[in-house]
């Protein structure tokens, strides 16, 4: 399998060969540069989110071990006696200040520093975008379920990692950070306050924690992801890439560039395209001025105390939530304005996780997709990811109620009363108008694909009518129209002991929910029959036919 | 000046250069002596309790204050009573452009100031004549040269929960806030001893002139100092932060993932 050159060649490229043999014969690796090398990626901007993240994740990793040189993860007290003025002789823990000698005595130190920082950011963030595509576009289906949760499990173990790295400089920001999620775990009933104290070590803040999130930081989580990221980037391989519905492209095939080498060069430049945006963010962009916030200190909190913006949306439940919902029961307290928010922000997180297989369950759709969505093709689903991430949208922007309150010169109980009103309301609205427009944006799609597109341009014909010309699409662009899967709503059937089960009416109605309203594909026919006759006049006959005629290809 | 002594032995008194040495002695000492008295708050409180002071504030009250506040500082419905304030409480008002009010409303706003330094201190003057109350600051505790460690210290416990670590300001109930602070260091001062509109008073029982002196180091510490990490982005912290990652770290590259995806023409 491996190399074979011929005789005739260069010392230097026989010399490749041979080692190129060498090593083959001994690992069999050509198999595996075979399967990966010869992927096929399909050109889209939003097939490289993912790895923007994964090139996120590999900065953070080399400025992370830079770190963990310098940085010192004990809560022993110590006085800072290094070069930053302002915090000169103040007490505070050996975390503090050696991350306060990273950021002003150790050359390099405060830019490695942003730069692991702000990758951070942006790992997320690309993790957030790359899943809201792949949602959007349906591309969660048959056969890729699984690799969506182990996707949605790097994204909770990427918000670990962000929380468990902004605590570890010990300074107030992050302390105030810990003292909310001590708060958080304290609330659950029972056991809340065994856990916290299992935590912490005893009492907040205690002399643990930070060692503790430290191993965390980089060892467990570390582990974890990079073994969840190599499964999710082999179940990529093995899936192959989903494409864009086009001329040529079918659920069978991938078109697209090879791995080796078109891809592989490319990515590596993106790789240091991306790392580069980072440095540029991290050399003129302070992040985290922990000299700033100075040491943690459990009295002081500060006015626009936020954690980073991927636990905004938990700081934000808590924000929201309106006071006074604790009772007494049982001779505990049970503080529902902490159960509540914990809820809320479980859903969010389980919810989407599980949500290819409550869409399985309701479509019974068994077929694999390789062909992405276009996301107004899936009405319904389009509706419900909006709804979620208007809810998300609301708990992050609650995050920052102070601040829009202080900005746009508002007072900050009527920011909260609106974003509780948002919170609730928005997602219905949110879901509603975007099924609406994805159900029009397909009226228009089929509209474009029987009459094509109007040209502007009015003729008169020889019996006096005038007419405007439509210009049709050619087989291209009409392709992308026109290919999409067509459902209907499931019929409520008897099993097979004749009984229709509670489960199965359930199923039903939200199979009417998800397809209930629904504008189906143009069929070849249609196309055909409307180029024979006149613009004018079969644009609203044909539309008629066709919504009754079009057959789709139920399963 | 050591050196030009130096000189002076080698060469005696006259050499060229005693003239210059005997003129820098004469001007440093008168200078000196100057400073010295200038320096303190000697000559602010003479002027502030001089009669044509006190008078001419009278004026400035009578045509600009008295319609809130009364034409004895005694109040009405539109504006507290004024005396015993003292000069300090009108010093920070006025000269922060919150006095007069521009309108009605959760809090005064800091603006453009609508007075004169002068005008200022006569009105000062005219309110602290009618009633005992905080005077104008020392100068000696506006200098800057505290200990900005402490005043750090102190800074984080006694102010940051309104005006955020790094003095840009936050949000207070009912759509009152505490402002970033970029006032002079007499402001700063008067602000703490005054305690204006929704803020606490800071007396010298709870922070002594020392300490209030660290805390205006710190703070000029910050604004002199600039940023170690980069632009400050408002420093607002990690919502700034986040929004910015969003926009133009994750903007940026989908714009280049968009460019390296086009097709060629």
């Amino acid at each position: 399998m491996s190399t074979t050159t011929e005789p005739k060649r260069t010392r230097a490229s026989s010399y490749t060969a041979a080692a190129s043999n060498y090593i083959d014969e001994r690992t069999t690796i050509s198999a595996v540069v075979k399967e990966f090398g010869r992927k096929i990626f399909p050109d889209h901007w939003s097939f490289m989110l993912g790895e923007v993240a994964l090139y996120s994740f590999v900065v953070i990793l080399v400025t992370g071990t830079f770190l963990t040189f310098f940085y010192d993860p004990s809560m022993a007290e110590t006085h800072y006696e290094g070069s930053y003025v302002p915090l000169k002789g103040v007490e505070m823990s050996v975390a503090m200040a050696s991350t306060l000698d990273i950021s002003f005595d150790i050359r390099g130190g405060l830019l490695v520093r942003q730069i692991h920082h702000w990758a951070a950011l942006l790992f997320i963030a690309a993790m957030g975008l790359h899943m809201l595509r792949v949602f959007f576009t349906g591309t969660f289906r048959k056969p890729r379920e699984l690799n969506w949760v182990i996707g949605f499990v790097l994204f909770i173990l990427g918000m670990g990692e962000g929380f468990t790295g902004y605590s570890l400089p010990d300074d107030l920001l992050s302390g105030n950070g810990l003292r909310i999620i001590e708060g958080l775990v304290m609330g659950i009933p029972v056991i809340g306050t065994w856990i916290s104290f299992l935590l912490f070590g005893g009492e907040f803040p205690g002399t643990a924690i930070v060692g503790r999130l430290y191993t965390l930081h980089i060892l467990l989580l570390p582990a974890v992801l990079v073994a969840l990221l190599a499964l999710h980037l082999v179940f990529v391989v093995v899936h192959k890439h989903t494409q864009f519905a086009g001329p040529g492209r079918t659920n069978e095939n991938v078109l697209g560039v090879p791995i080796l080498p078109t891809f592989a060069a490319k990515a590596g430049g993106f790789f240091f395209i991306v790392f580069g945006v980072i440095v540029v963010m991290a050399t003129f962009f302070a992040i985290n001025p922990i000299w700033v916030y100075g040491p943690y200190d459990p009295s002081p909190v500060s006015a626009g105390t936020q954690p980073d913006w991927y636990i905004g949306f938990a700081d934000g439940a808590l924000r929201l939530i309106p006071p006074g919902l604790e009772i007494e029961f049982l001779n505990r307290t049970w503080s529902f304005n902490i159960l509540i928010p914990m809820v809320a922000l479980g859903a969010i997180i389980v919810l989407p996780m599980i949500y290819p297989f409550i869409e399985h369950w309701i479509t019974r759709d068994n077929r694999e997709h390789h062909i992405a969505d276009r996301p107004r093709n899936a009405p319904t689903r389009t509706g419900i990811g909006a709804a979620g991430v208007t809810f998300y949208g609301v708990l992050w922007a609650a995050a920052s109620s102070d601040l829009i309150a202080t900005h746009f010169d508002l007072a900050m109980e009527h920011v909260i009363h609106f974003l509780q009103a948002a919170a609730i309301l928005g997602p219905v609205v949110a879901y509603l108008i975007t099924k609406r427009v994805c159900l029009a944006l397909m009226k228009k799609d089929r509209e474009i694909a029987l009459h094509g597109i109007e040209s502007g341009r009015i003729v008169k014909l020889p019996g006096g009518e005038f007419i405007e010309v439509h210009e049709q699409l050619d087989d291209y662009d009409r392709w992308k129209l026109v290919s999409y899967n067509d459902y209907a709503p499931l019929m409520i059937r008897p099993n097979s002991r004749g009984k229709i089960t509670a489960a199965t009416r359930v199923r039903a109605g939200l199979s009417r929910w998800f397809f209930e309203d629904r504008i189906a594909p143009v069929t070849r026919r249609e196309v055909e029959l409307s180029h024979g006759e006149h613009h004018a006049a079969a644009a609203i006959e044909g539309e008629h036919q066709s919504a009754i005629g079009a057959d789709s290809n139920r399963h | 000046m050591s050196n030009a002594t130096k000189r002076k032995n080698r060469a005696g008194r006259r050499s060229p250069l005693a003239t210059v040495a005997l003129l820098a002695i004469g001007l440093l000492s008168t200078g000196g002596a100057y400073a010295l008295i200038s320096g303190g708050t000697a000559e602010a409180q003479s002027d502030i309790n001089s009669q044509q002071m006190i008078d001419e504030g009278e004026k400035l009250f009578s045509a600009n204050c008295a319609s809130c506040h009364g034409l004895n500082l005694e109040g009405s419905e539109s504006g507290p009573s004024l005396i015993g304030v003292g000069a300090a409480s009108v010093d920070f008002q006025v000269g922060t452009g919150r006095m007069p009010l521009a309108q009605q409303g959760p809090q005064g706003e800091e603006k453009p100031e609508q007075f004169t330094d002068e005008q200022t201190k006569a009105l000062a003057a005219y309110v602290a004549s009618l009633g005992p109350g905080p005077g104008l600051p020392d100068a000696r505790y506006l200098d800057g040269e505290g200990d900005a460690a402490n005043g750090s210290e102190l800074f984080r416990i006694n102010c940051a929960m309104c005006h955020n670590v790094a003095g840009a300001g936050g949000a207070l109930t009912e759509g009152k806030y505490a402002p970033a602070i970029d006032a002079t260091p007499a402001h700063i001062y008067e602000a703490m001893v005054i305690g204006p509109q929704n803020m606490p008073v800071f007396n010298d029982a709870n922070l002594s002139p020392e300490d209030k002196r660290d805390i205006i180091t710190y703070l000029e510490f910050n604004r002199e100092s600039p940023s170690p990490g980069g632009y400050v982005l408002g420093s607002l912290g990690p919502v700034a932060e986040g929004l910015f990652a969003w926009f133009f770290g994750l903007g940026a590259i989908v714009a280049i993932t968009v460019w390296l995806t086009a097709k060629s023409n």
